[in-house]
């Protein structure tokens, strides 16, 4: 470790104290969450939990596990606040993005509780940067109570299959259709822009599709300007995990695999836009 | 007065096109002096340029082939032009695989930088490109207004640090704050700081390294004597800092800043041929 920072005056040790080798290995799956300027940090023993939300629909939450950090500490039982992401991202990728083979930014990370700002401590090359961050009270975030009991239609798609559809989704559409079912089409994207309809149609026995659990046809759409922003997970990620409930809300997992071959995960929840009717559909 | 000159080495016109992309970044109009033996690119402390000034002065015959110049008089053998750095940043893009570039005063219907470029082609006769650029020409009473800045009586002077690490820091600071304090000591340390009611943020460098300067008469300058853990610092415009950073192409040979803390940062970029000297004022 590069530098250690003492403790608080008080003797106490901090609420939360972590370092990591690679700084990019927390900025790059913060940056798939990053459609907000701001974010809540759940700390607790078995990692950190980055969650973003807008709009009162969508929510997206990244998933650092303890064992990706050289070292975790988290003292009480759980740790919150909220922070200005963009800032906390800047601050991260103080050195730049783009880093010599060979080269990367050290980080300590140090929060001494409620009220207190986040600190950190990053190094690259024998220079040192220090940020303080200031927090601020953390907000009720939504519930999607999303858990596997629920689950009416689940696949898992590989997601190189998925990257180029998402990129080039026709943003003129209001909406991103999605359609999971047993029969055909199986899964389908659609959208619904001005130079007319498009759909993407992924069979069941695609070499892409790993997993297809679709028990009833289901057919949500979804506002594309929310729904966007996932691409960023998306782009980082080998698998994705769509699911869908008796409501028609969707959640999107995705597994994204570091440079080191560390496991992390991203998902986005979102509500199904209520402003269509039954003639619609 | 006339002016003709031409570059055939296309390493010089390479290296000449950088140098002015590099001016096209920190000026939108400058003055270009012209003399026998080299050019500058000057812009003076106007209050419209955030009180910035600039003086990067090229050896001609390290880039033209051929030169040659007749000024105002045979007494004052130099001419001055105003120009948009841009558009002859621009007129040279289409120079990068060219057999010779030449480059002409002319005043046809209005005074102009005529620029042929002579590009390759498959049959005998060449392509043509010309660009004209109007230019003012500066009328002799007022070349007073751009003579050489006297390097300023500074607290700390220092060597800059690695400009890539440089540039990505302050790229990032410039995304937080619309300032930053830059301060230095005799002991080769340097900090950047930013500092909002969100969030601050202090890159320290060491090791830097502080020039020896002896001043012309031989006796101490005012940052002799000085206590060297002392920090000399200035609070600057982080967009121009930012600006000189991004428009450095290629590294320097030599880069460094001379501190008069409160007052101003006087940088100096030195490369083979090019020597650039960029001064940011303190903000109130």
């Amino acid at each position: 470790m590069p530098f250690s920072s003492p403790p608080p005056a008080s003797g106490e040790p901090f609420a939360l104290s972590a370092s990591l080798d690679k700084a990019r290995h927390l900025s790059s799956l913060l940056r798939a969450v990053h459609f907000q300027d701001h974010a809540t940090c759940f700390a607790t023993a078995s990692g950190l939990r980055v969650t973003v939300e807008d709009a009162k629909c969508i929510q997206a939450n990244a998933f650092i596990q303890a064992e990706i950090f050289q070292e975790f500490a988290v003292q009480e039982e759980s740790v919150v606040f909220r922070i200005n992401l963009s800032v906390l991202l800047d601050c991260l990728t103080i050195f730049g993005t783009s880093s010599l083979p060979g080269t990367s930014t050290a980080l300590r990370m140090c929060y001494r509780g409620y009220g207190y700002p986040l600190m950190l401590f990053l190094e690259e090359g024998g220079v040192v940067t220090v940020c303080k961050i200031n927090t601020q009270e953390p907000e009720e975030l939504l519930d999607f109570d999303f858990c596997s009991t629920k689950v009416v239609n689940k696949i898992i798609l590989q997601s190189e299959g998925l990257r180029e559809a998402f990129a080039e989704l026709d943003m003129t559409s209001e909406v991103l259709q999605i359609t999971m079912s047993p029969d055909k089409p199986y899964f389908r994207l659609s959208t619904f822009g001005n130079a007319g309809s498009a759909h993407l149609d992924y069979p069941r026995d695609s070499d892409l599709m790993e997993a297809f659990h679709c028990n009833q046809t289901q057919t949500n759409r979804y506002k594309i300007s929310l729904l966007k922003p996932s691409t960023k997970a998306l782009a980082l990620s080998c698998k994705v995990s769509i699911r869908t409930d008796a409501q028609g809300f969707l959640s999107l997992q995705y597994m994204i695999r570091n440079e080191d071959g560390q496991i992390c995960f991203v998902e986005y929840y979102c509500c199904p836009d209520e402003d269509i009717t039954e003639a619609e559909l | 007065m006339r002016f003709r000159a031409k570059i055939v080495d296309l390493a010089c016109l390479n290296h000449f096109s950088r140098v002015i992309n590099t001016i096209a970044k920190l000026a939108k109009t400058c003055t270009l002096r012209l003399t026998v033996g080299k050019l500058y690119f000057i812009l003076s402390d106007k209050v419209a340029n955030g009180g910035v000034s600039m003086w990067c002065e090229l050896c001609q015959g390290n880039f033209f082939d051929e030169f040659q110049m007749e000024g105002v008089a045979a007494e004052h053998n130099e001419i001055y032009l105003e120009l948009v750095p841009e558009n002859l940043s621009r007129a040279l893009k289409t120079a990068q695989s060219a057999k010779a570039v030449k480059i002409k005063l002319t005043n046809k219907h209005c005074p102009c930088l005529r620029v042929a470029v002579e590009l390759p082609s498959l049959s005998s006769s060449s392509r043509i490109v010309t660009h004209d650029i109007p230019v003012g020409v500066i009328p002799r009473r007022l070349w007073n207004d751009f003579r050489e800045p006297s390097v300023p009586d500074f607290d700390v002077s220092i060597y800059l640090p690695v400009l890539k690490t440089m540039k990505s820091v302050v790229e990032r600071m410039k995304n937080l704050s619309n300032s930053i304090v830059i301060e230095a000591n005799l002991s080769g340390e340097m900090n950047l700081k930013i500092e909002t009611d969100l969030v601050s943020v202090t890159t320290h460098f060491k090791d830097l390294g502080n020039p020896p300067w002896a001043s012309e008469d031989g006796c101490q300058s005012s940052a002799q004597g000085r206590d060297l853990e002392s920090m000399a610092e200035a609070r600057i415009d982080i967009k121009k800092l930012q600006q000189l950073l991004a428009g450095q192409q290629v590294n320097p040979t030599k880069a460094l800043c001379n501190i008069v803390s409160k007052r101003i940062v006087h940088f100096i970029l030195l490369h083979e041929d090019v020597s650039l000297q960029y001064f940011i004022p303190a903000l109130a």
